[in-house]
């Protein structure tokens, strides 16, 4: 039982500790940021979550050209999907932090429109995948697109907004929040927020995965 | 006078950045907290009667 569900309890109990802790714990008095510095607990997992389940979603694929099993694509596929949804979740919170002090909802930031350009890469590895009738089709043709897609968003999304000016900290010359806003007293709070929803986001994958598996038993 | 003043308390560093210091004192936002924390658990539950459904399926 501890050892199949370990990661679910860890995860939950992670996020927990930083629902609480993220909002009455003591953050740096920032201009500007205010109380919304608070966002890094929320928003930045939701991106680093996506990077870590797309990276999952990558690795399967490699798996399943590596030996085509079926369950090596629907792990890629189910995790692709939470991947998607997670970095919708980060552009939608980003969206509402960048209008409330950045001062607009899309200010054409660098790191805005690279995310968005991810985003599409990535609909359209669902949309590839759903103008198959063929299994074995879909599966191989996809995991490739799938490794090319997860190849093109390490770039877009921590090298090409590295090289112009950006409001994103961290970026364009920017101080990352990491160089003075990121204090100890925000890091025991940030790095369990990245692990436990990315956590979370492989428990919802795999229950995916474990229904599309059923579904394919019951096909046969 | 009052611009050296202005200057002294920018020198020293101690701009006042407002704060929901006052909300976290007496404010009730823990209140607010717990109604989160409830809905997050609420919506875990949920996932957990998922899983053990899917687990029962499985199962068969």
């Amino acid at each position: 039982m501890i050892k199949k569900h370990w990661y679910k309890i860890l995860a939950v109990g992670l996020i927990l500790y930083t629902l609480w802790f993220g909002l009455m714990g003591d953050v740096p008095r920032k201009v500007v940021l205010n109380e919304s510095i608070r966002n890094l607990y929320f928003h930045v997992p939701m991106w680093f979550g996506m990077i870590l389940i797309l990276a999952a979603s990558a690795y399967h694929s490699i798996r399943y050209l590596m030996k085509p099993a079926m369950l090596h694509d629907n792990k890629a596929d189910s995790t692709a999907k939470v991947g998607v949804i997670f970095s919708l979740l980060g552009m939608a919170t980003g969206m509402v932090w960048a209008q409330f002090t950045w001062g607009a909802w899309w200010s054409g930031d660098p790191k805005q429109n690279t995310s968005a350009i991810a985003i599409l890469i990535y609909l359209a590895y669902l949309v590839l995948r759903g103008s198959f009738n063929e299994e074995q089709q879909r599966a191989r043709i996809s995991a490739v697109y799938n490794i090319f897609a997860f190849a093109c968003l390490v770039p877009l999304l921590f090298i090409l907004p590295r090289l112009t000016d950006s409001l994103h900290p961290g970026n364009g010359g920017n101080p990352g929040f990491g160089a003075y806003d990121l204090d100890n007293r925000m890091r025991v709070v940030f790095y369990p927020a990245v692990i436990g929803w990315t956590l979370l986001g492989f428990w919802i994958a795999s229950l995916r995965t474990r229904i599309i598996t059923l579904e394919q038993k019951a096909h046969e | 006078m009052v611009l050296l003043l202005a200057f002294q308390s920018l020198a020293k560093g101690q701009v006042e950045v407002e704060m929901a210091d006052v909300m976290r004192a007496d404010g009730k936002i823990y209140v607010v907290v717990s109604v989160l924390l409830i809905i997050f658990i609420g919506l875990i539950m949920y996932l957990i009667n998922l899983d053990r459904k899917v687990s029962k399926i499985e199962n068969k």
